[in-house]
């Protein structure tokens, strides 16, 4: 199948998905343009993170489809390699390599996975870096930076495979307030950029600023979705409501 | 502290009951740890001991004194305790090879290749040293012959694979438990970058278990040296069987005690380094991961 532009990027369709008895994922169907930035926001258990580890596959769904680019992730025959050169994505833990410096974390990838040739790596690593405000550090190792900019290294280290969809799950839950600010800024950068981004994040004045659509879920649904302003402000489910005036 | 029980705290809630037990000593630097009073101590005891035995016992036996008859069987100990360092070292690099293959084959995702790794880990990891030992000797044959040419088996070579399989059985699960140790993030977020699970073992795992595994790594080094001596029972001509060849060729009992003493402050003075190199290591690692 091949994939336009004028399609959808991402495509779910009715995705289930659950942990031995617990369904954490009951029909999930959403569709991304190329160029969105979407947030999924809700209460803790209500199945965002799984979603979006199901769009690169680290999960694998029960039943419905997840499309990126045309390629069929719940296939069992699935490239996976295909997929993650698409699909970036950043953790709430960073999970940088810790034995390894800024610039080699960044390098890693396109160099060993990608077969890229190093002075060409090397040259857009740098560029990364820079684009992530942390000139100066390429020969610091995880360890030896703040929370924020470990965070911000992992942008760079999976912005280096060029992909064309971002997923952040919950990038800035494990960072201190002021920190905060420096990654959700680099995220801005890069949504101005054109990237598709898909966030979960718990951060609602960002999510109204950033995003093109807000997604509700609970327990395992989307409970009610659309453009921020009509969502925070005009919100008509209850259970979003409720959310919404715990968190705002 | 600057204030104790009696003195108001400087800080409102500031309680001693909050405090540490006790302050963490302060770390040594390598050489102090090495060489400090106990060492010391336990250096001179050992020596004074070796010393005053002999001259005790030399009132019954005329002849050469015990000290002057340690030295000059000092160059044959010498060689036979260069061969316990020898076999100690082939069997540690073989050992670590293999048990790291095999450490890594305890966490494959295939269930059979665990489970079969696991099985040898296990009977490698409970059988005694000395009963492996004679198996090996038994079991593996004098020579092979291998495309016309043939490969002796002398008796040491087949006591170093002996010696080996017990240490690649405990490497096996110093590798397992430090690759489990792994937050399962970095497993995660190597492949969310298309690495494969050969490349992420290779290129992120591996190298972070190093830290954790050289520790115990090199107590296992230190703990096989002292086994060595094992060997002169399956009939190795190392440093225990030369000394008991020179006591019988001296016939003197009262050698015997400064005899052995002397090989025993031979084998503190090649492992206690180790061992506390070792703990420094640990405690070196042990803050930051």
């Amino acid at each position: 199948m091949s994939w336009t532009e004028d399609q959808p990027i991402v495509s779910l369709k009715d995705v289930h998905k659950s942990f031995g008895e617990v369904k954490v994922l009951r029909g999930v169907s959403m569709d991304i343009q190329k160029g969105e930035v979407i947030c999924i926001i809700g209460p803790s258990g209500s199945g965002k993170s799984t979603l979006i580890r199901c769009i690169n596959a680290l999960n694998d769904i029960q039943s419905g489809s997840i499309t990126v680019e045309g390629i069929e992730v719940s296939d069992p025959k699935l490239d996976k390699l295909a997929l993650r050169k698409k699909v970036g994505m950043v953790f709430q833990q960073y999970n940088l390599f810790p034995h390894r410096t800024v610039l080699q974390n960044v390098m890693m990838a396109p160099i060993k996975v990608l077969g890229q040739n190093k002075a060409e790596v090397e040259q857009r690593a740098r560029d990364l870096i820079r684009k992530v405000r942390l000139e100066g550090k390429e020969d610091a190792y995880p360890g030896e930076l703040s929370g924020g900019q470990q965070q911000r290294v992992a942008i760079a280290r999976s912005l280096a495979m060029s992909p064309d969809v971002m997923l952040f799950d919950e990038v800035t839950a494990a960072l201190d307030p002021e920190t905060v600010k420096e990654v959700l800024n680099t995220i801005k950068d890069l949504a101005a950029d054109g990237m598709t981004c898909i966030l979960v994040t718990h951060e609602m004045g960002f999510a109204r600023e950033i995003a093109d659509c807000v997604y509700f879920t609970d327990r395992g649904v989307i409970v009610e979705s659309g453009p921020p302003a009509t969502f925070f402000d005009q919100a008509t489910d209850p259970r979003t409501r409720e959310f919404l005036s715990q968190v705002l | 502290m600057a204030w104790t029980h009696s003195q108001t705290p400087p800080v409102k809630g500031h309680l001693p009951v909050l405090l540490p037990l006790r302050s963490m000593p302060q770390g040594l630097p390598l050489q102090d740890r090495l060489f400090n009073v106990w060492t010391a101590s336990i250096l001179v005891l050992a020596l004074a001991a070796a010393l005053i035995t002999p001259a005790f016992a030399q009132d019954a036996t005329p002849g050469r004194s015990a000290f002057a008859i340690l030295l000059e069987w000092t160059p044959t100990l010498a060689k036979g305790f260069g061969f316990n360092v020898l076999i100690s070292i082939l069997s540690m690099a073989i050992g670590t090879v293999l048990g790291v293959g095999l450490g890594i084959l305890q966490v494959s995702p295939l269930r059979p290749v665990r489970q079969v790794a696991w099985v040898i880990t296990q009977f490698f990891r409970n059988s005694p040293w000395l009963v492996l030992l004679f198996y090996c000797i038994l079991l593996i044959p004098f020579q092979i012959e291998v495309f016309g040419t043939k490969i002796p088996f002398p008796g040491w070579v087949k006591a170093v694979i002996g010696l080996s399989l017990p240490v690649m059985a405990y490497m096996s699960e110093y590798m397992r438990g430090a690759i489990l140790s792994i937050p399962t993030g970095q497993w995660e977020s190597a492949e969310s970058l298309g690495f494969s699970r050969g490349q992420t073992l290779r290129e992120i795992i591996l190298p972070q278990t190093i830290k954790r595994v050289l520790p115990s790594w090199m107590n296992l080094y230190a703990v096989l040296t002292m086994a060595t001596p094992l060997v002169s029972i399956v009939g190795v001509n190392d440093v225990m069987a030369l000394t008991r060849a020179a006591l019988s060729a001296e016939g003197r009992v009262d050698l015997l005690i400064p005899m052995y003493l002397y090989i025993l402050c031979w084998f503190f003075l090649y492992c206690y380094p180790i061992s506390a190199l070792t703990r420094w290591l640990e405690r070196k690692y042990s803050v930051k991961l």
